[in-house]
C-alpha cells in the first residue's frame, strides 16, 4: 500500500502539468466549498458572539398581534388578557428552564416627554416592575434605584440610562432634574448602564434593526405602576425571562409565552387566527437564526454548483486515468506474467486515482482558505475556518477518486496478460 | 515430468478468416532439462511459449504443469502459478523503466507477498549472480542492452520457479552479452533449472541439450524437421536476427521514452 502510494505519486510527478489539470476540477470545487462554508461559518459565529458572548441570553416575551408587536399607546389592554401579577410571574419562575423572571411595559415615544426646552425624541418609555432592572443587566452609575416604597406609593420618579442622560444634561448630573411625561412631572433619581453591554459587529442594516433597533434613543424607566397615570389607559404587560443557560433560551421563551397564553380569559375566535392577541417569545437567537437561513439557502445553491464542479473534476479523472491504463498497457501485462493478481492491479490504480484526487482536494482546501480570508479582506464578511468541513472535503475527494478511478482500474485488472503485452 | 502438452491447437479468427498458428502439438519436458527452441519466424514459437508460460491459452488441448491442470486454473492461480513456478525473459527486457535494477528484481517477490527485507536480500543476491551487485540503483535507461537482460534474468530467479521461459533472449543483444547470458543459463541449468528457450542462431541453440522445431504450427523434434525448411532456416538467420533486433531496439527506446 504505502509502495503504491509512493509510486502514484512518482506517476504523478513525472507528469506534473496534466495531472495539474487533470485535478484542477476537484481544486476549484472544494476551494469553492471550503471558502462558502468558511463564510457561512463566520457569519454564524459572529452572531452567537454578538448574542452568546455578550451574556445578554434574556428572552423577551411580547404580546403580539399576528406578526407585529402588540401597538402601545392606541389601545387599552384587550379584556381577556391577562394581568401579569405574582402569581403569573411564580408560575413562570417555577419552568426549569427559567432562573428569573420581570415584566415591563414599553412605548415608543416620538414627542411628549421633555426636559425644560430639550426634547427627548425617539426615547422608549419602559414601565419596569422592582425586578426589571437587575434582571435586564442595569446597573446603577449614579443616584438610587426604585424601592418598594416608590411603587407602594406611585411615585413619580424616573431612570435614565446612559443614550437618555447624555440628551438631557451635557457635564453635569441629571439626578434631581425634572422630565416631563405627558405634562406630568417625574424626577429623575438615578442613571443605568447596561453591563453587560456588548458592541456587536454590525454589517448589515438588518444587524443594526436586530441590535438597537428599539433603543437608539435611549430609555427612560418609571415604576410601572405609574403607566396606567401617563397613559389614561391599562396596557397589557411583556415578559423577559433570565434562561438557565444560553441553550436554553427556545425553550424558556416558548414555554413562558405558552403559560401566558394558557391564561387567557377568551379562547375563542377573538385571540386565535391571524389578528388574534397572543405572547410569543422574542429569541434573538432565534431572530439571528432565521437572517442567518437566508444566506445560508443561498450558500447552499452555491455548494451545488460547486458540487458540479467536483463530478467534471471526477470524470476528468476517469478521462486521464483511461488514458493512463492505455498507456501502461505494456507495464500491465508484464505485471501479470510476473504473477500479479488482478487485485494488485486494481489497487495500484485506484492508489493512484485517489492520490491524484487527494492532492487536488489538499490544493483546493489551502486554496479555499486563502480565498475565505480574500473574501474577509475585501467584502469585509466574517469568515471561520471549519477543521471538519477541512477534513470532510479532503476524504471526499479521495472517494471521487476510487469512484470514477474504479472503471479505469478494472479495465487495467482485467486486461489479459498476452494481449497486454503485445499491445503497441 | 514436469510438464506436459497434448494435443494443443492455437487458433486466430480475424474477421471471417481462422488462422490457426499451432496445430496438434504434443509436447513433454522433464525436470531440469534444457529445450532450445527453433523455426522459421511467424512459425509459433512465442505463441507455444506463452501457453507453456500461461499468459496465453489454447484454443483446444490439455496442458498439465507441475501437476496443475491449466486450463481449470483460476485465474488467482494462474498468477501464482506464474508467480512461483515460472520465470520469464523477453527478448525486449520488458524492465519498468522508473525504477531501479534492485526494485525491478523484486518485483515477482512483492507479488509473492515477501517481506521488504527478505526482498531486499534475495534481490541483491540475484543481481550478485548475474555480476550487476555495482549496478544495483540504476534505472534501466542507464543500463546496455546486456545488463538489462541480466536484470530481467535476475528478476525471473528471483522467486526461485522451476521453469524458466526465454524468448529470444539473446535476440537484441551483441554477441558478447549474448555469451553473458548464455553462461548464466548454463550455470541455471547446472543448478537443475528446467530451461526452455527460443532462438535462431543454431550456435546458441547448440548450449542446450534438446533442440525442437515449431515449423508452420507443427512441432518436429530434432533433426526430425523436413529438411527443406531446416536449410532455409540456415540460410536466413544473419537476416533475419538482425531485424528483430532492430525493431526491438525501437521498441525499447519508446518504452524508455514514456518514461
Ligand atoms: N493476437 C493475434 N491475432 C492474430 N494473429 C496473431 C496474434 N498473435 C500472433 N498471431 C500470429 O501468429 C503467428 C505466430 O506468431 P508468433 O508465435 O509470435 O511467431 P514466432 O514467435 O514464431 O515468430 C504469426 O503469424 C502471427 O501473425
Ligand atoms: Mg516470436
Amino acid at each position: 500500500m504505502l509502495e503504491n502510494i509512493r509510486l502514484s505519486f512518482q506517476g504523478i510527478w513525472s507528469h506534473k502539468l496534466r495531472s495539474l489539470l487533470t485535478m484542477l476540477g476537484i481544486i476549484i470545487g472544494i476551494a469553492a466549498i471550503i471558502a462558502i462554508v468558511s463564510t457561512i461559518k463566520g457569519t454564524s459565529q459572529q452572531i452567537k458572539e454578538n448574542l452568546v458572548g455578550s451574556g445578554n441570553s434574556n428572552v423577551e416575551i411580547k404580546l403580539m398581534q399576528g406578526e407585529w408587536p402588540y401597538a402601545s399607546g392606541n389601545d387599552t389592554r384587550p379584556s381577556y388578557v391577562p394581568v401579569v401579577d405574582e402569581n403569573i410571574k411564580a408560575e413562570i419562575l417555577a419552568v426549569d428552564e427559567v432562573t428569573g423572571v420581570a415584566s415591563y411595559r414599553i412605548g415608543s415615544m416620538y414627542d411628549g416627554i421633555n426636559c425644560g426646552d430639550i426634547g427627548l425624541e425617539g426615547v422608549s418609555l419602559i414601565g419596569a416592575d422592582p425586578d426589571y432592572l437587575s434582571l435586564a443587566g442595569y446597573t446603577l452609575t449614579a443616584g438610587r434605584l426604585f424601592t418598594d416604597r416608590d411603587y407602594d406609593r406611585y411615585m413619580k420618579f424616573a431612570i435614565l440610562d446612559a443614550t437618555a442622560a447624555s440628551t438631557v444634561t451635557t457635564g453635569e448630573s441629571p439626578i434631581g432634574k425634572t422630565i416631563e411625561i405627558k405634562g406630568d412631572p417625574y424626577v429623575v433619581i438615578g442613571v443605568v448602564e447596561q453591563t453587560d453591554t456588548f458592541t456587536p459587529k454590525i454589517t448589515s442594516i438588518e444587524d443594526w434593526e436586530t441590535y438597537y433597533g428599539d433603543s437608539a434613543g435611549g430609555r427612560i424607566f418609571v415604576p410601572d405602576v405609574d403607566w396606567p397615570m401617563i397613559f389614561g389607559f391599562d396596557e397589557p404587560y411583556n415578559i423577559i425571562v433570565k434562561p438557565r443557560s444560553t441553550d436554553d433560551m427556545t425553550k424558556a421563551g416558548k414555554k413562558t409565552a405558552d403559560i401566558l397564553n394558557d391564561h387567557f380569559t377568551n379562547t375563542n375566535s377573538e385571540n386565535q387566527g391571524e389578528n388574534g392577541y397572543k405572547y410569543r417569545s422574542q429569541d434573538l437567537l432565534e431572530k439571528a437564526k432565521q437572517m442567518q437561513e437566508v444566506s445560508e439557502s443561498t450558500s447552499r445553491q452555491l455548494i451545488w454548483i460547486a458540487s458540479i464542479s467536483l463530478i467534471v473534476g471526477g470524470i476528468g479523472v476517469m478521462n486521464i486515468m483511461l488514458v493512463s491504463v492505455t498507456e501502461r498497457t505494456r507495464e500491465i501485462g508484464l505485471k501479470k506474467a510476473l504473477g500479479a493478481r488482478k487485485s494488485v492491479i486494481l489497487g495500484q490504480f485506484l492508489t493512484e486515482a485517489a492520490v491524484l484526487t487527494s492532492i487536488g482536494g489538499l490544493i483546493g482546501v489551502s486554496g479555499g482558505v486563502g480565498l475565505a480570508y480574500l473574501i474577509s479582506n475585501v467584502a469585509g464578511m466574517p469568515v471561520a475556518i471549519s477543521g471538519a468541513a477541512i477534513a470532510i472535503s479532503v476524504a471526499f475527494s479521495t472517494v471521487i477518486g476510487i469512484v470514477f478511478g474504479f472503471i479505469p482500474s478494472l479495465k487495467a485488472a482485467n486486461l489479459s496478460p498476452i494481449d497486454a503485452l503485445r499491445y503497441e | 515430468m514436469l510438464l506436459e502438452l497434448k494435443n494443443i491447437y492455437k487458433t486466430y479468427i480475424q474477421g471471417s478468416m481462422e488462422i490457426p498458428v499451432l496445430k496438434d502439438i504434443n509436447l513433454s519436458i522433464d525436470e531440469g532439462e534444457y529445450v532450445a527452441i527453433m523455426g522459421p519466424s511467424g512459425s509459433g514459437k512465442s505463441t507455444l511459449m506463452n501457453i507453456i508460460g500461461c499468459i496465453d491459452k489454447p484454443t483446444e488441448g490439455t496442458y498439465l504443469l507441475d501437476g496443475y491442470e491449466i486450463e481449470k486454473c483460476k485465474d488467482r492461480e494462474l498468477s501464482a502459478i506464474r508467480n512461483k513456478e515460472i520465470g520469464f525473459v523477453f527478448q525486449n527486457f520488458n524492465l519498468l523503466p522508473r525504477q531501479s535494477a534492485l526494485d525491478n528484481v523484486g518485483l515477482p517477490m512483492q507479488y509473492a507477498k515477501a517481506g521488504k527485507k527478505e526482498r531486499r536480500e534475495r534481490s541483491l543476491k540475484m543481481l550478485e549472480m548475474v555480476d550487476l551487485a555495482d549496478r544495483v540503483n540504476f534505472k534501466p535507461t542507464q543500463l546496455s542492452g546486456g545488463q538489462k537482460q541480466r536484470v530481467a534474468i535476475a528478476r525471473a530467479m528471483v522467486n526461485q520457479p522451476k521453469i524458466l521461459l526465454a524468448d529470444e533472449p539473446t535476440g537484441a543483444l551483441d554477441t558478447k552479452s549474448g555469451e553473458q547470458v548464455m553462461q548464466i543459463f548454463d550455470e541455471l541449468h547446472q543448478n537443475g533449472v528446467t530451461i526452455i528457450m527460443i532462438t535462431h542462431s543454431p550456435e546458441i541453440a547448440s548450449c542446450a541439450k534438446r533442440v525442437i522445431r515449431i515449423i508452420d504450427g507443427e512441432l518436429y523434434e530434432g533433426t526430425d524437421a523436413p529438411k527443406k525448411h531446416v536449410a532455409s532456416e540456415q540460410e536466413t538467420p544473419a537476416e533475419d536476427t538482425r531485424e528483430e533486433k532492430e525493431a526491438s531496439e525501437e521498441e525499447q527506446t519508446s518504452e524508455d521514452s514514456e518514461a
